[in-house]
């Protein structure tokens, strides 16, 4: 990788939304499994090894499936966020491998909220 | 008379695109036409996290949420929800696929009171992908500075917006930059104080493991700022998951050049390695950890006007603090400035533990009451359980009681109560919790950590908990509690370093505050809140009891007999007060004395 000069920050930046940000782009879901300390010791290794495994056995091409820290709310770990194009992400608490199985079988493939696990739509406020 | 409903309309620039504005007029029209004017209040209010459905109406004290308005849909939705008090499920937030709506995260008092600016990408970017942070305005900061700010100004911005060190004490960060770059020696240094190492806490951890780019760019200008070439990341060993990604970080900043010689092109060299600490608390103070970094032994210092490492000028700040330099310079000193309250500006980062139910981590503006941190965002105590007590400020703080509890956080409000703001731990208490053994277990800590240079620190920490220990078993004398501050005055007084000045902290504050708890431990020889287990019995209650059997099968002592569905009795003999059968009890029917 070649050192980047300022305006290299723009375009860096451009080319993550198109491909994270799913505004534009071939990916239509995004699965974040938040993967801070407190995540990975309630259990949040098992919560991706089993989206990884839906992942292939489905074999979808546009879901992404992603890692990120703690979402804050330590005690309720594991945590997704289900993030779907155009739509507000969700965030699912308390989960283990079969929990996670379902959410990706109905959110992330079949578009329905499976609202018994989700603990809210939306984002925090930042800044 | 203040009006009974909030009408809250988002007004960001994404609503405003789709017409929030419009909805805005046509809300306030219409109210005023049906003279709701008095009780309903329309805010304008920030992006709500949701605006891909703007424009986006939240509806205050119920929290409904309504969503994608049209002008049209206003006199409907004002007649029905405003005036006849039904709200209009049609237009409220519903899930594809689904009967009833989910609430809308910042809706949750969890999320609602929080505001983040260190943690701005918690849980949003993979923390090992330099590409997402950059995503999210990471390193234009320092694009920023490197481009068109002079030294001084980056200073002044810093000095400006009331910035503070986020390890505990608060020092003014500009100045500390200021009186660095005014020395004349070189090379100079940049450390980040990442040794947390107070009992539950775990900010710096989560920061670090969150987003360890954006602790990298603030050190990074604060080099440029102080015109520094070296820097170290003083990083515990006891936090393997917040080494690597912090490993990882640098390595991708040098690969982009954002670490290394000639710094986005601009001249400014500078580069950053990781240093692990073996876990000493005592590294965590300042000479301290110069002297770790230095290979020496880390006994503390007398404090020089200015520490230095290797004779060299050096600025340490907290995880925290760093975190924060780039979102200041990005979005400007008076923004930050206006966060906060007179003398502690921005949010503070706050790890909440102990018997709370939403254990986490929060970043909330300063000057929140701690009411709003433990009961509202902590979501109260776990079994409706009457609050006690917070701890905050660690070994070096004090504990904060009920009474208290509409303190405003910054950090001369927590001084005034005995305590301190410390690095952000907060450790709530119930009712059961025995402060004396609270106090007890903190003087231990610092005993045990306690470097030994000194010998108030070193031995007075030792005589403080074996008080303790005496009054939490039940042999308090006459005096013990005039011992303790009297001992405690001392230790604060001929300590050399923030550790031993401070560890008195935890037992002169719950002196101050619950000396009742010390005097029934000492006259009566009893522990009121029913936790020290030389001071109290379990029995059971033959009016409750039901015969289930569950104690008795539970009892590793096999203390517990009695027949199914007769009155069950404890053998006191045998009891070893471990408080199994309270847990196991379905009825009640354990008693503490």
């Amino acid at each position: 990788m070649p050192k980047i000069r300022p305006e290299d920050l723009d375009r860096i930046g451009e080319k993550i939304k198109r491909t994270m940000l799913l505004r534009e782009g071939a990916c239509r879901v995004k699965i974040i499994v938040h993967m801070g300390t407190c995540g990975i010791a309630a259990g949040a290794r098992d919560v991706m090894k089993a989206l990884t495994q839906e992942m292939e056995k489905a074999d979808v091409k546009d879901v992404l499936l992603t890692i990120s820290s703690c979402a804050g709310l330590c005690s309720r770990e594991p945590m997704v966020t289900i993030e779907v194009k155009d739509q507000p992400a969700v965030k699912y608490v308390d989960l283990n491998a079969e929990k996670a199985g379902k959410i990706f079988s109905d959110h992330v493939l079949g578009g329905r909220i499976v609202s018994e696990y989700a603990l809210a739509a939306g984002s925090e406020r930042t800044l | 008379m203040p009006h009974i409903t909030n009408a809250m309309i988002c007004t960001c620039t994404n609503c405003i695109s789709n017409g929030a504005l419009d909805i805005k007029d046509a809300l306030e029209s219409e109210i005023k036409r049906r003279g709701l004017a008095d009780d309903v209040l329309i805010v304008p209010t920030g992006a709500s996290g949701l605006c891909v459905k703007g424009p986006i109406l939240v509806v205050q004290p119920e929290g409904i949420f309504y969503q994608q308005l049209k002008t049209k849909d206003i006199p409907n939705l004002v007649e029905e929800h405003f005036l006849k008090g039904r709200p209009v499920k049609k237009l409220m937030y519903v899930p594809p696929g689904e009967e009833s709506p989910i609430p809308e995260l910042r809706s949750i008092p969890f999320f609602k009171g929080q505001r983040l600016i260190a943690l701005r990408n918690r849980g949003m970017i993979d923390p090992d992908s330099i590409d997402e942070y950059i995503a999210r305005d990471g390193y234009k900061a320092l694009a920023k500075v490197l481009a068109s700010m002079t030294q001084e100004e980056v200073i002044k911005e810093i000095s400006d917006s009331g910035l503070r060190g986020r390890g505990g004490a608060g020092f003014p960060t500009g100045r500390k930059w200021e009186s660095r770059r005014k020395d004349p020696r070189t090379p100079r240094y940049i450390v980040c104080n990442a040794d947390e190492g107070d009992p539950g806490a775990f900010m710096d951890r989560s920061i670090i493991e969150a987003d360890p780019h954006s602790v990298l760019e603030g050190m990074t200008i604060g080099a440029y700022a102080v015109g520094a070439s070296g820097g170290y990341v003083y990083l515990r060993i006891e936090y393997p998951l917040a080494v690597k990604r912090m490993q990882l970080a640098i390595e991708q900043a040098r690969e982009y050049g954002l670490l290394g010689k000639d710094i986005l092109g601009s001249g400014l060299d500078f580069d950053v390695q990781i240093f692990k600490g073996a876990g000493a608390f005592v590294c965590g103070e300042t000479t301290s950890l110069v002297a770790s970094i230095e290979g020496r032994i880390p006994e503390p210092r007398q404090r020089p006007p200015r520490t230095t490492l290797w004779g060299k000028p050096v600025v340490i700040n907290n995880v925290e603090t760093w975190a924060n330099v780039p979102a200041i310079i990005n979005w400007g000193a008076k923004w930050f400035s206006q966060i906060g309250t007179e003398t502690s500006k921005g949010t503070k980062v706050f790890s909440l533990a102990g018997n709370i139910n939403n254990a986490g981590l929060v970043e909330v503006p300063m000057g929140i009451t701690l009411r709003e941190i433990v009961h509202s965002i902590g979501g109260g105590i776990p079994k409706g359980k009457k609050f006690k007590a917070v701890q905050t400020g660690g070994p070096s703080g004090g504990f904060i009681p009920a009474s208290l509890l509409d303190l405003r956080v910054d950090y001369e409000q927590l001084d005034k109560a005995g305590s301190m703001m410390g690095s952000g731990g907060m450790i709530v208490m119930d009712e059961n919790t025995c402060m004396v053994e609270m106090a007890r277990y903190f003087v231990a800590f610092t005993n045990d950590e306690s470097c030994g240079k000194c010998t108030s620190c070193r031995e007075g920490s030792y005589a403080l908990l074996e008080i303790l220990n005496r009054i939490c078993k039940g042999e308090g004398k006459e005096g013990d509690v005039e011992l303790l501050e009297e001992l405690g005055e001392a230790i604060r007084d001929a300590s050399l370093c923030g550790l031993g000045q401070s560890l008195p902290n935890p037992v002169l504050s719950s002196i101050r505050h619950f000396r009742d708890e010390y005097e029934a431990h000492i006259k009566e020889k009893r522990c009121p809140a029913g936790a020290c287990r030389a001071l109290i019995t379990f029995a059971i209650d033959d009016e409750k009891c039901t015969g289930c059997t569950r104690c008795a099968k539970n009892c590793p002592q096999e203390a517990i007999s009695g027949e199914a569905k007769e009155v069950h009795v404890i053998d006191q003999d045998k009891c070893i007060k471990c408080g199994i059968c309270l847990d196991a009890c379905k009825f009640d029917a354990v008693i503490v004395t």
